[in-house]
């Protein structure tokens, strides 16, 4: 194979061709985020509410954003609380999802489609589907629950469940990783299980030296892009807070965010709360700034170049 | 359905006592595996059942804590159609996914092709890039885009801070339809170089007949991104109530009817029922980005 340095010698036009089909791409890129990032760092050192002209504030808006900004704290560690709960859930109950549908003999198809559907419900309507269901008063699985003598949690309106509330429905949408736990699975070398057999392995040695090793690699896709997912969480535990707390929806509304105490409060959150809530841009990039430091330390990890699981060259 | 066949119970009388204990215990092991799978199909699918029910149910049976509707209220469905704004939003979604998809469609066909096909210096420099902007949050560069869109624009209240930048390529589109592409044979395209084609020709008449399952997962996944939007309609629409999409505007069904969970459900239903609509007709082209997105490649 010709290394891609003389075949440009070859062909100079063909630079050109690369530049063109790539154009749309890395205009994109110039406008909607190597300018936006620039500024953002810029912002993070002014002192901006949007109307005055930006002043240049030092490292103010560092220092409150991690010194006396009461929720940087609360939400990093939900953010992490995520992170380590949900994560390791999602992951042991997609997997437990997916060996179970390849073990299904008799109706199968109508099996998956019911395990993936919840995966494409759209976060709002999951969420406030969810916050009914959940919800303490008269939600149907509180009734359940009370009718069968188990004392009732109180959900999204409870600082201890909110996070537990929130992971079960994540777990509820663990479609797109049974699809690919179920791929993975289905690509084993059945000779390794049979070899294993004949040496008597029992069910779980053939799990531990012969599964795991094989979905290794998908597995560690899925906690990656499950750490990423976590740290971008949004949507979710806003709508859960703002309906549990029963905040009316409009331009403007303030909420405190969070609710209950902080429980359900998230990283991308405070962006929101610190830009356009209090008109404070400086703060909100400072944190727009942590977030991108933490999803791209964690995007690495999937690119490593030796062992990263999204291999850049074929 | 042909599993029946494969079911490990048969009428043939066992011939040996070993053969008769393998045979039990394949079919407790078959008991065993659907009584799981109906337990985990009744975990999936009772919340959809129970929000079914409750948006069919009369205001004041919906407060209380009744499973199952004493009288149908198919009316329910009516006065969210009537709610003042509902016909609005629909459109308004409308035009964001169908619009925005064929936009995202449009300008990353060429730039997959690229990174799937061509063999450039800087290759793998801008598929990192590509997804590393994949797994960036919106959040991160949301002040900036916004004070560019509100202020220096004046398109705040509208769709197409939205809309537009979808006119330069999405990453995740990307990346996907440069997995698929990768699956098409490189024969192909040699073929039509030596029949005459130029780049363009031969990405127009050859390669996207062959990638059109591809760039149907890649519309679906991007109808239902801008269908599921909630940050961006939030940050450039909120003020506006006549730019909102469904997604956004779901929540004020909780907020102007206090708690009527059964008008909230049944706007609830709404907005998932394409959606799955649109999955039974798809399902393969859903799978298949799932799993291309999912497996390296």
């Amino acid at each position: 194979m010709a290394t891609t340095h003389t075949l440009r010698a070859k062909h100079r036009r063909s630079a050109l061709r690369t530049l063109a089909f790539l154009s749309p791409w890395l205009i994109g890129f110039a406008v909607f985020f190597a300018y936006p990032m620039i500024s953002t760092v810029y912002f993070s050192f002014m002192h901006y509410d949007g109307f005055k002209p930006p002043t240049w504030s030092g490292t103010k808006n560092w220092t409150y954003v991690f010194e006396h900004y009461p929720f940087f704290w609360p939400a990093l560690r939900n953010t992490l609380w995520l992170v380590v709960i949900m994560v390791t859930l999602r992951v042991l109950f997609g997997l437990g999802i997916g060996m179970l549908i390849t073990k299904i003999k008799t109706g199968t198809g109508v099996f998956r489609t019911l395990f993936y559907l919840p995966y494409l419900a759209p976060p709002v309507a999951a969420t406030m589907a969810f916050a009914f269901l959940l919800n303490p008063g008269t939600g149907p699985v509180n009734s359940i629950l009370e009718k069968i003598g188990i004392p009732a949690p109180g959900w999204f309106n409870d600082p201890n469940w909110s996070k537990p509330a929130l992971t079960l429905m994540f777990l509820w949408g663990v479609g797109d990783l049974m699809v690919i736990f179920m791929a993975a699975l289905l690509d084993v070398p059945k000779e390794q299980y049979e070899a294993a057999e004949l040496d008597g392995a029992s069910a779980w040695q053939r799990f531990r030296f012969v599964t795991l090793p094989n979905i290794s690699p998908i597995i560690m896709f899925a906690v990656v892009t499950g750490v990423i997912a976590a740290m971008q969480c949004y949507t979710q535990p806003l709508i859960a807070g703002k309906v549990a707390s029963g905040v009316i929806q409009g331009a403007g509304t303030m909420f405190e965010p969070g609710y209950p105490e902080h429980s359900t409060l998230t990283l991308p959150q405070l962006v929101y709360n610190l830009g356009f809530q209090r008109f404070d841009y400086g703060s909100a990039c400072v944190v727009a700034l942590v977030l991108f430091a933490l999803s791209m330390a964690f995007t690495a990890l999937l690119m490593r170049r030796r062992g990263g699981l999204i291999q850049a060259g074929d | 359905m042909t599993q029946v066949l494969d079911r490990p119970v048969e009428l043939k009388a066992p011939s040996s006592p070993a053969e008769r204990t393998a045979r039990r215990k394949a079919l407790l092991e078959w008991i065993a595996v659907h009584s799981l799978g109906v337990a985990a199909a009744l975990f999936f699918t009772l919340p959809f059942v129970f929000v079914f029910l409750t948006s069919l149910m009369s205001d004041s049976q919906a407060l209380s804590r009744d499973l199952i509707p004493h009288t149908w209220e198919w009316a329910n469905y009516k006065k969210v159609f009537d709610t003042p704004g509902f016909l609005t939003w629909w459109r308004n979604t409308l035009i964001y996914a169908g619009l925005g998809t064929v936009l995202t469609v449009v300008s990353s066909i060429p730039v997959a092709y690229a990174l799937a096909k061509f063999r450039f210096r800087g290759r793998n420099l801008t598929l990192m890039l590509v997804i590393s902007m994949m797994m960036l949050p919106p959040q991160v560069v949301v002040i900036p885009m916004y004070l560019f869109w509100a202020k220096q624009l004046d398109l705040s209240g509208t769709l197409w801070p939205m809309i537009i930048p979808l006119a330069f390529g999405d990453a995740f589109s990307i990346f996907l339809l440069r997995q698929f592409l990768l699956t098409i044979p490189n024969e192909y395209l040699d073929a039509a170089k030596v029949d005459g084609c130029g780049d363009l020709r031969t990405l127009l008449k050859v390669v996207l007949p062959m990638a059109k399952p591809g760039i149907a997962a890649v519309a679906l996944f991007q109808f239902f991104a801008a269908w599921n939007d909630y940050f961006g309609p939030q940050i450039y629409a909120s003020e506006n109530p006549n730019a909102w999409t469904l997604s956004y505007a779901l929540e004020s069904f909780k907020g102007a009817h206090h708690t009527d969970w059964n008008l909230t459900m049944a706007a609830t239903v709404l907005v998932m029922a394409p959606v799955i609509l649109v999955f039974f007709f798809a399902q393969k082209a859903f799978v298949e980005g799932v799993t291309l997105t999912g497996v390296k490649g």
